[in-house]
């Protein structure tokens, strides 16, 4: 039988949800198994409903089910908000001397975490690992495994905190398989094999591909949901050569990436969508001055501050629109946390190739939740700089032109400070030197020859993911982090009798309108999939393709989809599929 | 040895006769001879408006950006590769106005640049409109009741701890070239104010009038290593105007802070994807 088991921590801010869950999705994945979790917090340091989902299979999952096997309940609001999300035989894990249950029933598991935290270890604060420790002894989970999480995690704090987890736990692991049994609660057992998957979020995986991609400078402003990105690289960098600022506000984090990114840096920025409306304008500098920069623009429910801790695809016609007057960009919109770490290569391989900036589109859904994904392979990785000259070309030239027009609109690029070539640039309209100009004859020649780098650019962006399905009658079409409860939907639609073909987008411009256009000619019937009121990518399709959806399910609450919600929404929203 | 010629361009000029700006342009040139700084060793980044069209008319690597943002981009270049000797040029609009907040934020970092504002009193680019050194009540096409407060850009500079904080006159080259030197020279961050007459918009403040009221500080015995004097000395104007080093001191520098380019400029540093293996074992 296959593996499909959640779990919910859920407290309030303060309360350690994120640290819980986490030590669960780290015992499972190293155990093997393939592991989702996604957290949902809000807008505050303490207090408020807080909580952190995973999901446990024995394939490959990149969605979470709102179906629990066991609910994990540091306060009683928990109980009330989740409760009713409990699969028939799902359990509750409570503190029965901090929480009063509304009924007595044996579902309801009174394991009390702080006095259990008191009395092995007299430390309150490890009520957290007590409450790990029972959700493993409920499923008689290698108790190994733990103690080995647990050891790593804490490690840094020295020997005695680790072991007070690791009694902790066992404390709690021992009277939930006291007061678990005979509740034919089921059990999960770890794998010997070892793979080692990797367990990362959508930013661990960015921060990894741009380090791996030779991204030396990092400008930005914290805000959600890219501060952690900045936070990874700013610690980081500092053993691996990549400079992060903290700037005063997102204006400067991108006029200063632009900035090293001229003088021959891969330089990123990273922020969402408040933060990047600030950055709009030096986005059109770097276009304008033809300089490599790449910008991570973490969607979240707007406009203005929205509903900053949660999830939204809303930006999408900004990111292809940000900036005055007309210059190329490509925009990639990763749909994993796997595929997030090749997209931050590519953008800097693209940035650089064709000379202007790259948006890398996320969300705070993929930011933010972890998956299990194979070890990347970093000799497989790819560094492409394009024209840039190398030493003793530079000092074979003269009167060295950075805005030289070429037949693909692409100067060779030298970089100031090598050799004598003097590196002139402007915001200004300029002539091939960089000195700015004003006559009509020079200002076509460069429009035209930065419009141009567009013809390669368009044959570097992949076409979207076609999956067909015999028999299909409609194709659910998504974009960047819905892939996996689309792709999941699909799989439950098929094994129902109900097949449905699949589009997905992870690279949404110069748009592969081509490829769009001859995979959804084939199909009966258009629906498309997006996290956002406007249907935007519907909108896309409709623009660059003539192809007008049939029908949309949008979704702008601030949550992600499930599968689930997919299905019924299909059932309910569109007329015969 | 550098010589003038290395700094001498070819674009033609788009100043108004007269203006401040051809001796903010001559004083720069002489700076960087006397330095023996050769052109490709130098970048100047600069933004929006008449001041900051003055690295076109000599020789340098240039980034010219957008209004009021220089000094980011100057910051982020500067940390790209430190081996460049960095000058920014903007106007009071830029500087004072638009760009204030990086301002500050430069000065605080204490980046190893040289920032050079000619502070006209007035935007000339866009036609005269009033600036943020602008005197109270100056009627423009924009503050037709008269423009408000100036900003004081030396009590700003001081208050953000600046390393070195100067004023010059572009009717006085030899001085203004000899204040760009030591800006250049000091290790840190290096605000130099420059008091630039405009010919077209404003007809206060002429070459004549300060003339008259420019005098130099290190002519009485001033003592730049005093921030309390410093604040005095900041505040004067009127009959008589201090030029010169304002104030100076040792602070810590941005980037030689940082670990990652003690071994070389972060653009000589090659990429290595092998090189994060260690980190993915941490996932």
């Amino acid at each position: 039988m296959a593996v499909d088991f959640n779990i919910l921590v859920g407290g309030e801010a303060g309360q350690g949800v994120q640290s819980v869950g986490m030590i669960l999705a780290k015992t499972f994945a190293y155990g093997d198994f393939h592991v989702f979790a996604d957290q949902d917090y809000e807008s505050r340091v303490r207090g408020g409903h807080n909580f952190f989902r995973v999901r446990v299979k024995d394939s490959e999952v990149l969605a979470f089910s709102p179906e629990l096997d066991i609910l994990v309940a540091l306060n009683r609001e928990t109980i009330d908000l989740h409760e009713k999300e409990l699969k028939t035989g799902g359990v509750i894990i409570y503190d029965g001397e901090q929480i009063k249950t509304p009924a007595d029933s044996k579902k309801y598991i009174n394991i009390p975490l702080l006095k259990l935290a008191e009395d092995t270890v007299k430390n309150k604060l490890m009520a957290n690992t007590v409450a790990a420790g029972a959700a493993f002894g409920l499923i008689g989970y290698d108790f190994d495994l733990l103690a080995f999480i647990l050891k790593s995690e804490f490690a840094r704090h020295g020997e005695k905190i680790v072991n007070d987890n690791i009694t902790a736990a066992w404390a709690g692991y021992k009277l939930a398989r006291e007061r678990g049994a005979g509740l034919n609660i089921p059990s999960l057992q770890p794998k010997i094999g070892n793979l080692h998957r990797l367990l990362l979020n959508g930013n661990d995986a960015l921060c990894l591909g741009a380090m791996a991609g030779g991204c030396k400078f990092v400008a930005g402003y914290p805000m959600t949901p890219s501060s952690s990105i900045l936070e990874y690289i700013a610690d980081k960098g500092r053993q691996y050569g990549v400079v992060m600022v903290h700037v005063e506000d997102e204006i400067s984090a991108m006029n200063m990436a632009v900035g090293a990114g001229y003088t021959g840096v891969r330089a990123m920025v990273a922020t969402s969508g408040g933060g990047f409306a600030l950055m709009v304008e030096a986005l059109a500098l770097a276009g304008m001055t033809e300089t490599p920069v790449v910008a991570v623009l973490g969607q979240r429910p707007g406009p203005a501050t929205g509903l900053p801790t949660r999830t939204e695809q809303a930006e999408l016609w900004f990111a292809l629109h940000a900036g005055h007057g007309e210059f190329p960009r490509a925009v990639l919109a990763p749909s994993t946390a796997a595929e997030a770490f090749y997209a931050a290569i590519k953008a800097f391989n693209l940035a650089e190739k064709y000379q202007t900036p790259v948006i890398i589109l996320t969300d705070h859904h993929l930011a933010s939740s972890y998956t299990t994904v194979n070890r990347f392979d970093l000799s497989q990785v790819k560094i492409d700089r394009g024209e840039l000259l190398s030493d003793t070309e530079v000092s074979k030239m003269k009167d060295y032109k950075r805005h030289l027009v070429t037949a693909s609109g692409i100067s060779p690029r030298a970089l100031p400070g090598q050799g004598k070539a003097l590196v002139v640039t402007d915001s200004d309209e300029h002539d091939e030197a960089g000195h700015m100009i004003e006559d009509a004859a020079t200002r076509n020649m460069q429009v035209q020859k930065r419009l141009r780098k567009l013809t390669g650019l368009r044959r570097e962006i992949a076409g979207p993911e076609l999956k067909t399905s015999p028999g299909a009658g409609a194709t659910l079409i998504g974009w960047g982090s819905t892939y996996g409860a689309i792709s999941e939907a699909a799989y439950i639609l098929k094994q129902d009798g109900h097949p449905v073909n699949t589009l997905h987008l992870s690279e949404i411009w110069p748009f592969p309108a081509e490829s769009v256009a001859v995979a959804l000619g084939k199909s009966k019937q258009n629906i498309v999939i997006e996290g956002n009121a406007t249907a935007q990518m519907a909108g896309l399709i409709r623009r660059e393709t003539g192809i007008k959806a049939d029908a949309s399910i949008l979704k702008y609450d601030g949550r992600p989809f499930s599968p689930a919600e997919i299905i019924s929404r299909l059932h309910e929203e569109v007329k015969a599929w | 040895m550098v010589t003038l010629n290395d700094y001498a361009s070819t674009v033609p000029i788009a100043w108004c006769p007269g203006c401040g700006n051809f001796g903010i342009l001559q004083a720069v040139k002489k700076a960087l001879v006397a330095l023996n700084l050769e052109p490709q060793r130098v970048l100047f980044v600069s933004g929006i408006g008449q001041a900051p069209k003055l690295p076109h008319y000599t020789r340098g690597n240039l980034f010219n950006g957008l209004h009021g943002r220089t000094l980011p981009a100057a910051t982020g270049a500067k940390i790209a590769n430190h081996d460049l000797t960095v000058i920014g040029i903007d106007g009071d609009g830029g500087a004072y106005g638009e760009g204030v907040g990086h301002l500050l934020a430069a000065s605080r970092r204490n980046i190893d640049m040289t920032y050079l504002v000619h502070n006209n009193q007035v935007y000339g680019l866009t036609k005269g409109q009033a600036s943020p050194t602008s005197d109270t009540g100056f009627i423009t096409k924009t503050t037709p009741n008269g423009a408000g407060l100036p900003l004081n850009p030396l009590m700003l500079a001081l208050a953000s701890d600046i390393s070195f904080l100067a004023r010059g006159f572009a009717g006085d080259i030899e001085h203004l070239s000899g204040l760009i030197q030591a800006g250049i020279q000091h290790r840190g961050f290096a605000l130099i104010d420059i008091l630039q007459p405009c010919v077209s918009f404003n007809h206060t403040n002429t070459f004549a009038w300060y003339k008259e009221r420019v005098y130099k500080v290190e002519s009485e015995g001033y003592n730049h290593a005093d921030k309390a004097a410093a604040l005095i000395k900041a505040q004067e104007w009127g009959e008589r105007i201090p030029i010169g080093i304002i104030y100076r001191q040792e602070r810590p520098v941005f980037e030689e802070q940082l670990p990652q380019l003690k071994a070389m400029p972060l653009v000589k540093q090659p990429i290595d994807p092998m090189r994060i293996g260690a980190l993915l074992d941490e996932f």
